[in-house]
């Protein structure tokens, strides 16, 4: 039988660039800085539903602070956020080395995020809580977490604090507000909710803060997670960390190119902000936005914070041979380093001499936790005693980890 | 202690009831949970008696549910979930494997998931494949979860009760064959109310039945039946039926479990058989089959046994064949008698 209609094709969604190609990013387009408008923050989620598609930007190209979302800091807390910025950034580059070195098995880089989670960081209290995923390393570098306990759990040596049982970088800091990292992606977003409903049916004043890749958000992990927050009005802050690349898919394949992660939250009812992820002032203001949302009882806002991922995904990963080798150079919205720094300089409050001063303070830093770290051995070097392999598996030991410990003799 | 006859959803709802009144962080919450007080009643009136925020509906979620939970639990409440049907606790099984079970380990001790899983298990109330299984052995092989399955009203209050106290993550399966009453697979004979057996009489007060310790329900000198949950009453059917003198021993808690009473009791019999719902392969008796071997082989006058559920899915028309009835028990006990199968 003929048919007159065209036969279905399937499309598969592809990125701008391949290697080879020149990057392209003509298909961005992003409003000017200080073009988005503030709501109040008790403004209903379907009265603002434009901030799931627009870019709430304060810094402009200048290094000038613009615009309704300017949230006016203090010149000492920029150059804090600055200086842990650089410190993160500092904190990657010696411990890929160290991978490269065979110190340790595997390392993540946080490169071109940094304002992310040192911002929110800063901005929430340690009694909050952070469930965040595996790129959130400026939270505890911003907070004073020491930074050669980072690198113990990095080289599972002696000093782990949670005794070589996480892969590097899967940190755990309870008193810093920072939960304990999962591998399996998403599983985090759920819990920060079920944290938030806690505090608020216990009638506290603490509230959380969750991340997600934009890869991930493909799990039902961050649907159920986006539902429970919106039916219990759970004072949580839900990050999405869109830096562009899901390991070597774009974020095209999540979901990406058919709306923006930000709106997803459209469909639960909840408010959406969608943020240059490269501009601390911005995310900065995002970030105090949705926590007064969440501390006056109004519930959780979804912030999308649109970045690019600078570095490989993990020290396992080639991007050369997934996506055009210049593409981060080549960025639209610039590093958010190199933006914080000129807006201090602008404000007179920095210099490029600061600056180095900075980068070689930070330097300085980690080499001396690296230093100290070192001491105590990097991975194979020294160790946790085997004896801590059976321990916490449950509050006490049942006679068949007793046995089996005897068996392994220790 | 003052008592009262309870079956064992009353026995279930009043250990809720009591940690609810005592403990102040204990919540409980499920789908149908709250107002209508869930669909087999478990949590009957603890909306109307504790509060809204303290006993609620949740989304159809399991996955949603459980994690919630995982983060109420590492803020320092205690709460009390329920999965409707054990069948359904596949899309939570993640959070509850990689999540709940791991992180007391994986924080170095700076996380606990202190919460409690519930769901109605197991087969006998012609409820298909997608309302009958028995996902125990799921659960038992993964470091980090307790597993505990109650065969009597006395118990099941005690054993949640020690549940929605105890640290760690447990997952308790409530066997729905007994919520009205004991059932001994004799499916054509009339079956009879909880009042009329001793577990049945239950404190109406906190009390609390350690986790990790074996009940031996009827001493025997001929033969152990391993079992637990509805094939507790089905091994005692069984044991009658076939006339042996089998020591019958209700595991009540998987894991931890309690190896000393079941070490002890084999080696006094010399003969094992183990009862369950769940399919063969990979189930629960393969463990336990294992264990036995391990410690009392030379003690042992004949093979293990198994009875256990098809290594098929659960069907509706052949649910009394699927289901493990006294007469497939009688005869393992004379196979075991008479020195193998
Ligand atoms: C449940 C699960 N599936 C797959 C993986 C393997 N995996 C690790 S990272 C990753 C990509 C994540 O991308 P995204 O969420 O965008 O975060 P990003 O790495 O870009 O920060 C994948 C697929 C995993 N860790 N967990």
């Amino acid at each position: 039988m003929m048919k007159n209609t065209p036969t279905l094709s399937l499309r598969v969604p592809e990125p701008s660039g391949r290697p080879g190609d020149a990057p392209d990013f003509s298909h961005l387009q992003f409003d000017p800085a200080g073009a988005v408008s503030r709501p109040e923050v008790s403004t209903a989620p379907y009265e603002m539903r434009d901030h799931a598609f627009r870019l709430v930007r304060v810094l402009d190209d200048e290094g000038q602070a613009v615009g309704p979302w300017d949230p006016k800091l203090d010149p000492e807390v920029l150059r804090r956020g600055l200086k842990a910025m650089i410190l993160t950034r500092a904190f990657d580059e010696r411990m890929h080395r160290a991978h490269r070195q065979g110190k340790t098995s595997f390392y993540m880089k946080c490169t071109g995020e940094e304002a992310i989670a040192v911002a929110q960081g800063m901005i929430l209290s340690r009694e909050d809580m952070g469930f965040p995923t595996y790129r959130q390393q400026g939270l505890l570098i911003a907070r004073g977490y020491p930074l050669a306990s980072m690198m113990n759990q990095i080289y599972s040596n002696a000093e782990d604090p949670i005794k070589g049982r996480q892969l590097p970088i899967m940190y755990s800091a309870k008193d810093y507000g920072f939960f304990t990292i999962s591998g399996n992606l998403g599983t985090q977003v759920p819990q920060a909710v079920g944290w938030a409903m806690a505090s608020a049916y216990k009638g506290d004043d603490k509230i959380a803060i969750s991340w997600i890749g934009d890869g991930a958000t493909a799990e039902g992990d961050f649907h159920n997670a986006l539902t429970f927050a919106a039916v219990y009005r759970a004072p949580v802050i839900l990050n999405v960390v869109n830096n562009q690349w899901a390991i070597s898919s774009f974020m095209g394949i999540a979901g990406g190119l058919e709306t923006t992660f930000a709106a997803k939250a459209i469909g639960y009812g909840l408010p959406a902000l969608r943020v240059d992820g490269n501009d601390f002032l911005a995310v900065w203001a995002a970030t105090q936005w949705a926590e007064e949302r969440a501390r006056t009882n109004q519930g959780a806002t979804v912030i999308e914070l649109f970045t690019y991922r600078g570095a490989p995904h993990s020290t396992s990963d080639d991007p050369s041979r997934y996506r055009p080798g210049d593409e981060h150079e080549k960025w639209p919205l610039g590093d958010p380093i190199e933006r914080l720094k000129q807006h201090l300089i602008v404000l007179g409050e920095w210099s490029d001499e600061l600056q180095v001063e900075a980068e070689k303070d930070a330097v300085e830093q980690v080499r001396a936790a690296g230093k100290e770290s070192e001491a105590i051995g990097t991975l194979g070097q020294s160790r946790p005693s085997v004896k801590t392999m059976f321990e916490e598996v449950y509050a006490t030991e049942d006679w068949r980890l007793v046995e089996q410990r005897r068996e392994v003799g220790v | 202690m003052t008592t009262a006859p309870m079956n064992m959803i009353q026995a279930l709802n009043s250990a809720i009831d009591t940690k609810m009144a005592e403990d102040p962080n204990v919540l409980s919450f499920g789908e149908d949970a709250g107002y209508f007080g869930g669909v087999f009643r478990v949590t009957d009136q603890l909306q109307q008696k504790h509060g809204l925020t303290r006993s609620f509906d949740a989304p159809i979620s399991e996955c949603g549910i459980v994690a919630a939970a995982i983060g109420m639990g590492a803020y320092g409440l205690r709460p009390v979930v329920e999965i409707q049907f054990a069948d359904y606790i596949y899309p939570a099984y993640d959070q509850i494997v990689s999540e709940a079970a791991k992180m007391r380990y994986r924080s170095g001790g700076q996380f606990t998931s202190p919460i409690t899983i519930r769901s109605p298990y197991g087969g006998g109330i012609f409820g298909g494949q997608t309302h009958s299984q028995s996902p125990e052995s799921l659960f038992t092989h993964i470091a980090g979860l307790k597993v505990v399955i109650p065969s009597n009203p006395y118990d099941a209050k005690g054993l949640l009760t020690a549940a929605i106290e105890d640290d760690d993550p447990v997952v308790f399966f409530e066997p729905k064959r007994l919520y009205n009453g004991p059932f001994d697979g004799w499916h054509e004979k009339p079956v009879s109310p909880w009042k009329t057996q001793e577990l049945a009489q239950v404190p109406t007060g906190k009390y609390v039945e350690p986790i990790g310790k074996a009940r031996v329900m009827r001493e025997g000198s001929d033969v152990t039946i391993l079992a637990y949950g509805t094939m507790v009453w089905v091994a005692l059917a069984g044991a009658e039926h076939a006339g042996v003198d089998a020591e019958v021993i209700d595991l009540r808690t998987l894991v931890p479990l309690d190896i000393e009473t079941i070490e002890a009791s084999v080696k006094k019999t010399g003969r094992c058989v183990i009862v369950h719902e769940a399919p063969k392969t990979s189930g629960f008796g393969g463990e336990l089959s294992a264990l036995v071997q391990e410690r009392c082989f030379y003690h042992l006058e004949a093979p293990i046994a198994r009875v256990t559920g098809w290594d098929t899915p659960y069907p509706h028309a052949f649910e009394w064949e699927y289901f493990p009835g006294p007469q497939r028990v009688a005869d393992a006990l004379k196979a075991v008698m008479s020195g193998g199968r």
